[in-house]
């Protein structure tokens, strides 16, 4: 049985518009104008014990309002939402007991207090057994590897320590499901690979259902089995990684080297996206060119140093899909 | 009960670190019990009329005043307003945690704390140097203690009503500034209540802001017999009563409402 159902869930805001300059201004006085933005539009999925499920979608899609409805933070408009048998915004305090949650952008740790009363209070929040809280802290600290920050107070962290502290304290009440809204933003390359690291043990070792919203596609790629993508409130796909690339044609990337720097290389079947030098990159999708077909056709006529084969990198793909939403 | 034990706790060891503001406090609060002892010292000395409080006692009223003056609800609890403001309120929503009695803590803490800090060190000073008296009897001062542990939940019921009101406007002046001429004029903390005018003695003792300052004072003078201490702690019982349950059910309204914006 899934263990997050989700159907048909709708919400919308209302915001005031306000005409530009003070003209704008003075109107807005005497008569408000108000926009209806459909931030969820009829959005329905499931998701099994787990699984690792990354949420993408443009700024504004309605990522986070799910994730808020899901947590039990926002009641939406319509529509029902079932986690481990309760309706989040109905029983908020017996659902909460049991999710963790992390927003990248904000952190859940007093500014002011050290990182381990911070742990403290949450655990005396959550009600945590003190020795059971101890138990958890210690595993914890030894592989977010915190150890060295514990004493200090959370405004004096880096930005990568701030948010390995943040997923230690989602994690004291050892929840089943944990929702992480872009954990690695504005992270440095060496904080990165250590987050994901994180919540891939989290998720394959001790069975945390984890569901993961970003902008950075190197997270679902490393992470994700499957990857809903969202826009203007809908569902645009739901599935496997691989399902998008499909979704998009499946494009693949052929990069030559040529001996020559001034030959033109075309095929018809193939369409050139870079030419620097004697480095020249073409798209093609498999279905209409096969990828043997293309490199025979081409080293015929053309002397070549080296060739790589590629799938299309994922941020491309979501890019041209967010410029086909803005477009349509 | 835990959690919010945890909170008040936490926060009260916080908030007895504020050693300077504490010094600081007791300075102003020395110079405006001496200001306001002269003040009616030289009213006494005008008034032929029979006053319903003794000069003494309306000086000893004063310095209690300024002693426990941190009992008195005039503003927000700084970390609610800052939650409320920037959103953050979403996380005290994840915790499996009552809301409006997360808020009451801290308030709770942010009251107590300084009252402590104030209240210690002014007593004294005020005893030996100003003329304040001590309490009449053991049991005006133990009726005192309990109006007093009253005061504390009755005013954190009010500041938690201005809480929840941030949740419709945002910034809590503008409440704030309408909430503090009422409490000062009504608690007994601009002028004692017995000296207000006769006509106004019925809404005076109707209205819940006396049971912050007014009574707990007089009940340690004796001006409240201590045999009618019930009287005081009913009237502040209900009243905290009152508040808690508009101020609970409003922000549950509230937070069914409730937008969080970005990210």
């Amino acid at each position: 049985m899934p263990q997050i159902v989700v159907e048909n869930l709708c919400k919308s805001y209302r915001v005031a518009v306000r005409k530009p300059g003070m003209w704008g201004a003075i109107r807005g006085v005497a008569s408000r104008e108000h926009r209806v933005v459909q931030a969820l539009d009829s959005v329905s999925f499931e998701i099994d014990e787990g699984e690792l499920v990354g949420y993408i979608g443009p700024n504004g899609a309605g990522k986070s309002t799910t994730v808020k409805a899901l947590a039990g933070i926002l009641v939406p408009d319509s529509g029902t939402c079932i986690v481990r048998g309760r309706t989040p915004w109905r029983e908020r305090r017996a659902h909460v007991a049991e999710i963790g949650v992390v927003f990248g952008q904000r952190t859940q740790l007093w500014w002011d207090l050290p990182v381990r009363e911070s742990f403290e209070l949450l655990g005396e929040m959550y009600r945590v057994p003190k020795d059971r809280l101890r138990r958890t802290l210690t595993e914890l600290v030894d592989v977010l590897q915190i150890a060295s920050v514990l004493d200090q107070p959370v405004r004096q962290l880096s930005l990568g320590q701030r948010m390995r502290c943040d997923l230690a304290a989602s994690l004291l009440h050892t929840p089943p499901i944990l929702f992480l809204d872009e954990p690695t933003i504005g992270l440095d390359a060496i904080s990165k690979p250590a987050i994901r690291e994180f919540v891939r043990r989290q998720n394959r070792e001790e069975g945390v259902t984890v569901i993961l919203t970003t902008h950075d596609l190197d997270d679902i790629e490393s992470l994700c089995s499957r990857v809903m993508l969202i826009a203007s409130g809908k569902m645009l796909s739901d599935g496997p990684v691989s399902a998008l690339r499909e979704a998009v044609g499946g494009e693949r990337r052929l990069t030559l080297d040529l001996e020559d720097t001034h030959t033109e290389v075309t095929h018809a079947a193939a369409r050139l996206v870079s030419r620097d030098g004697a480095r020249v990159v073409l798209a093609f999708r498999p279905a209409e060119v096969s990828t043997a077909e293309l490199i025979r056709s081409i080293t015929d006529k053309h002397a070549i140093k080296d060739l790589t084969v590629e799938e299309a990198p994922i941020e491309e793909i979501v890019a041209g899909i967010y410029r086909e939403i803005e477009g349509a | 009960m835990r959690p919010y034990l945890a909170v008040f706790e936490a926060r009260t060891r916080m908030l007895l670190q504020y050693r300077a503001a504490a010094l600081a406090g007791i300075a102003t609060q020395i110079y405006w019990g001496v200001v306001l002892a002269a003040i009616f010292t030289a009213f006494f000395a005008r008034s032929a009329a029979v006053q319903p409080m003794s000069l003494s006692q309306t000086i000893t009223y004063i310095w209690l005043g300024q002693a426990m003056l941190a009992l008195i609800p005039w503003n927000v609890e700084s970390e609610t307003r800052d939650v409320i403001r920037t959103g953050s309120v979403a996380y005290e929503l994840l915790r499996p945690v009552d809301l409006y009695g997360l808020w009451y803590a801290r308030v709770a803490a942010a009251r107590f704390a300084p009252l402590v800090l104030r209240a210690v060190p002014l007593f004294p000073f005020a005893l030996l140097f100003f003329g304040m008296a001590p309490p009449v009897s053991g049991a005006s001062a133990s009726a005192w203690l309990a109006a007093t542990l009253g005061s504390l939940l009755l005013g954190c019921a009010i500041t938690n009503l201005v809480h929840v009101s941030m949740l419709f406007t945002v910034d809590p002046n503008g409440v704030l500034r309408l909430t503090i001429p009422v409490v000062m004029i009504f608690s007994g903390s601009l002028i004692p209540l017995p000296l207000m005018p006769e006509w106004i003695q019925g809404l005076v003792a109707f209205l819940p802001f006396g049971g912050l300052i007014d009574s707990p004072f007089r009940l340690y003078m004796g001006h409240i017999p201590a045999s009618d201490a019930w009287i005081v702690l009913l009237h502040q019982a209900v009243w905290t009563c009152v508040l808690v349950c508009i101020g609970r059910s409003a922000l549950k309204r509230g937070v069914h409402t409730l937008v969080i914006h970005g990210g």
